[in-house]
């Protein structure tokens, strides 16, 4: 019966974790911030879905840990998971109705007591209302459980779809007003907010969908083996054809999240070189950012550097300076290589880390200033001309950065897959081995390095092209530390990991901009949480795969092992 | 003398305060193989990081093939032809079998880069080259089949294998096996001894071993060196060492030396 008790000790221990962290959320005025936005028009709002998000999970993880316990005994579980969730909330419902703590807790006001209340302020009915619908959240995820598979998929599908389309409203509307008038429009949403009706239609569409979709599989069989030649040929045009109409379908502003996207897929992908390729922790890749982006702005704008014809245009424009950018960062990558090549994981990252603040340090310095501009940075950076079209606005940006990005994708999946990248793994697994077996491991680092700087130079040199001012401040720690996220959350060496991860890290705090002051603590949550649940990445390479879960899958060792 | 592959004179190796290697004089001719056997911490791993270039040496002088390599740096030892293996196997873990290989033959590879990114007809064909030259190594070491799996799932005998072929990859012309035969059975051992013993024959490699295993020492070495506290105290034939007091006294202790005769 030990176990027993431990099981509800368990419980009842997650519960309060649980409760600690939505307690967290209320005093930083998470939950308030998020209650701005409504996910479904008067039916829930965001802060009421983070409140609520802590029980479910708890209630969740009760449930899965308990799978011999009969069904009954597991909601109770996640119902006590739930009630333990809410208490200290309530306990800041108490105290706060006692105490004025809005003096130490700024975030602690009526709007938060309303909203954990639900609308029935302190009091019994408000503390019963919040206990309740965090008990009901905790059975809802242990019940989550026992749903036969096949619906559980579908039924968390929908749900994903209508949360994921009422949360970025905003971007629902901007494609649907790519089709539809205003008319139709007011039937979908208001302002930027999902109708309880369109919201409704999804979540049975996108569960018929799955049903259907999971029964076809199985009456078809799963095909074993690679796809026909004739199916990949349609996969990839219609993917094709998808990212050339893409700026066309979504409009202007979602073709500016796009472009951001898409500059942060580049520098994902030439960090990726060092990092997932050759194992070099490098933590300053905004070096290269930077120079692609100075040399872009020095030389095409009207500076000391620009060259000027009669009329007062300059004449280096963006194609010519932008071979121009690549090898002025692969230069610099070169150099800062130099003298870290000897050194390993740590070390080498809190060098790099070194280089990317002076680097800000020196645009910013007086004694540059008189080339580069100093704090006021460089202004009046022409716009790209294609033959006589200016590439103007992100809808036409957008496919500089496509072409810079498979251009990328191009080059490292044929380096990966070449001596080069067979030198780079070996580095990456044993440098002594890699060294002993005659590979010229400095001169490998040194390559990885600067391709890696070359193709952050290009991001760069764009991002000087599309903004036409560049500032000191772009340059900051934060670009290395978001680059280095968006390949780790992706899967570190995987080319699509690095797209999946721009999308989250990038394309996400775009769209909710409004919760711009959150964005680090959810990063960190992410990040922690990435690290303890799916190390490997969210579409990790086979290589990776294998390093990170080799534990899990790997025979016991033989009796010779053992002897060893 | 000409066919000298590897000479040591004076060679001393110091750890702080520790010597490791002593003043060491030593000499294997080609075609050999030769044995450096000794009591734990005697210096002979040590040795071998020395004349693969891990470590420098602070006096005397290392010859290999007329060139004094004391000062080069790992890989260019690598691509004048001296490859090893490790005491406790070192495998690119997560690379398949085929790929360990062919890491192994970088030092004869010549496409670049560039030719990589290019898809150069020259870059392809290389590639296609030391693949086939990779399989036929597999089958040599008898992994044949075995290419694309992870090193690391391979059985403990198979990654012994598979970092001699590694080593042999480089096509050298003096091998190092650091313990090839540690924690294999009697029956593996043999096979490994008769592998070793291949490797000269058929393929002219110069070899020298460390060794624990007696049997396996007597049984293959033409010439056997033995390290004491990073001193040589005796070399010579299998026959002359098994008798020398000296060794005996250096492994079984003090006073062992007048009661054994082995």
């Amino acid at each position: 019966m030990s176990t027993l008790a431990a099981n509800w000790r368990s419980v009842i221990r997650s519960g309060l974790i649980a409760g600690g962290v939505a307690l967290y959320t209320a005093l930083i005025g998470m939950l308030v911030a998020f209650d701005e936005r409504e996910v479904v028009r008067n039916s829930f709002t965001l802060g009421q879905l983070l409140l609520v998000a802590p029980a479910v999970l708890v209630g969740w993880l009760s449930g899965r840990q308990s799978t011999q316990v009969p069904a009954g005994q597991r909601l109770l579980r996640g119902l006590v998971a739930g009630l333990v969730t809410s208490l200290p909330l309530l306990a800041l419902m108490f105290v706060s109705s006692v105490v004025n703590l809005r003096t130490v807790l700024i975030n602690v006001d009526r709007d938060l007591v309303r909203l954990i209340s639900f609308d029935h302020g302190v009091g019994l009915s408000g503390a019963l209302m919040l206990a309740g619908a965090l008990g009901v959240s905790g059975i809802l995820g242990a019940f989550v459980h026992l749903i036969p598979a096949r619906l559980r998929h579908a039924l968390l599908t929908a749900l994903a779809w209508m949360l994921g389309a009422g949360i970025l409203g905003e971007l629902v509307r901007q494609l649907l007003s790519q089709f539809l008038d205003r008319e139709a429009l007011s039937w979908f949403l208001r302002r930027d907010t999902l109708k309880p009706e369109p919201a409704a239609l999804l979540f049975v569409v996108v569960l018929l969908a799955d049903l259907f979709w999971s029964w076809f599989r199985e009456t078809r069989g799963r095909r074993e083996g690679p796809a026909p030649r004739a199916l990949q040929f349609t996969r990839v045009g219609g993917l094709a054809v998808l990212l050339l109409l893409l700026p066309l379908l979504v409009g202007s502003a979602i073709s500016d999240v796009l472009t951001n996207i898409g500059l942060y897929i580049l520098m994902g992908l030439g960090l990726n070189i060092a990092v997932g390729l050759a194992g070099l922790f490098d933590l300053g890749y905004v070096t290269n950012f930077a120079v692609g982006a100075y040399t872009m702005g020095v030389l095409t704008s009207t500076g000391v550097l620009g060259i000027e014809n009669k009329m007062g245009v300059t004449v280096f424009n963006f194609w010519l300076v932008l071979p121009v950018s690549l090898l002025v960062a692969m230069f610099t990558g070169f150099i800062l290589a130099l003298p870290v090549l000897r050194m390993r994981g740590d070390y080498l990252a809190i060098a790099t880390l070194g280089f990317g603040e002076i680097i800000r340090l020196l645009a910013l310095s007086d004694w540059l200033k008189p080339i580069i501009g100093g704090a006021q940075g460089v202004l009046f950076i022409p716009a790209p001309n294609f033959f006589g079209v200016e590439l103007i606005g992100p809808q036409r940006l957008y496919y500089i950065i496509l072409g810079a990005c498979l251009l990328a994708v191009f080059v490292s999946s044929r380096l990966n897959n070449s001596r080069t990248g067979r030198q780079w793994m070996a580095i990456r697994e044993d440098e002594d081995v890699a060294s002993a077996m005659g590979i010229n491991t400095a001169r490998s680092k040194l390559l990885a390095f600067t391709i890696s700087a070359a193709t952050g130079g290009v991001a760069g040199a764009i991002f000087a092209a599309k903004l036409g001012t560049i500032f000191p401040t772009s340059f900051n720690l934060l670009v290395s530390v978001n680059v280095l996220s968006l390949i780790i959350i992706g899967g570190l060496g995987s080319l699509p990991g690095i797209i999946v991860g721009a999308l989250f890290l990038v394309g996400l705090p775009e769209l909710l901009r409004e919760f711009d002051e959150f964005r680090l603590l959810l990063y960190g949550t992410l990040m922690v949480t990435m690290m303890l649940a799916r190390p490997e990445g969210l579409w990790p390479s086979a290589v990776y795969q294998r390093e990170v879960r080799r534990g899990e899958e790997r025979a016991p060792p033989q009796a010779g092992e053992q002897a060893a | 003398m000409s066919n000298v592959v590897l000479s040591a004179r004076g060679m001393t190796k110091n750890f702080g305060g520790l010597v490791a290697v002593d003043n060491l004089d030593f000499e294997i001719i080609h075609g050999a193989i030769a044995s450096i056997i000794g009591p734990n911490g005697a210096g002979k791993t040590t040795f071998f990081n020395c004349v693969t270039g891990f470590y420098p040496i602070d006096d005397g002088e290392l010859i290999f093939e007329g060139h004094d390599i004391n000062g080069w740096s790992s890989d260019h030892i690598a691509r004048a032809g001296i490859a090893r293996t490790y005491q406790n196997i070192r495998l690119f873990n997560h690379m398949t079998v085929i790929e360990n290989i062919m890491v192994g033959q970088e030092a004869h590879l010549r496409s670049t880069w560039m030719g990589a990114i290019l898809g150069t007809a020259g870059t392809k064909r290389e590639n296609r080259e030391s693949e086939e030259e990779a399989r036929q190594l597999l089958q040599f070491v008898g992994l044949q089949g075995k290419g694309d799996l992870i090193a690391d799932n391979l059985s403990y005998g198979d990654q012994r294998r598979l970092e001699i072929a590694r080593a042999l990859a480089t096509r050298p012309h003096l091998l190092l096996l650091d313990e090839p035969t540690a924690g294999m059975n009697p029956r593996e051992t043999a096979e490994t001894t008769a592998f070793i013993r291949r490797l000269r024959d058929d393929l002219d490699i110069t070899l020298m071993l460390i060794e624990h295993d007696m049997r396996v020492v007597m049984g293959i070495s033409e010439h056997i060196t033995v390290l004491d506290h990073g001193r040589k105290i005796a070399e010579g034939p299998p026959k002359e060492i098994q008798n020398n007091p000296d060794v005996i006294e250096a492994y079984l202790g003090r006073g062992a030396a007048g009661s054994t005769s082995a």
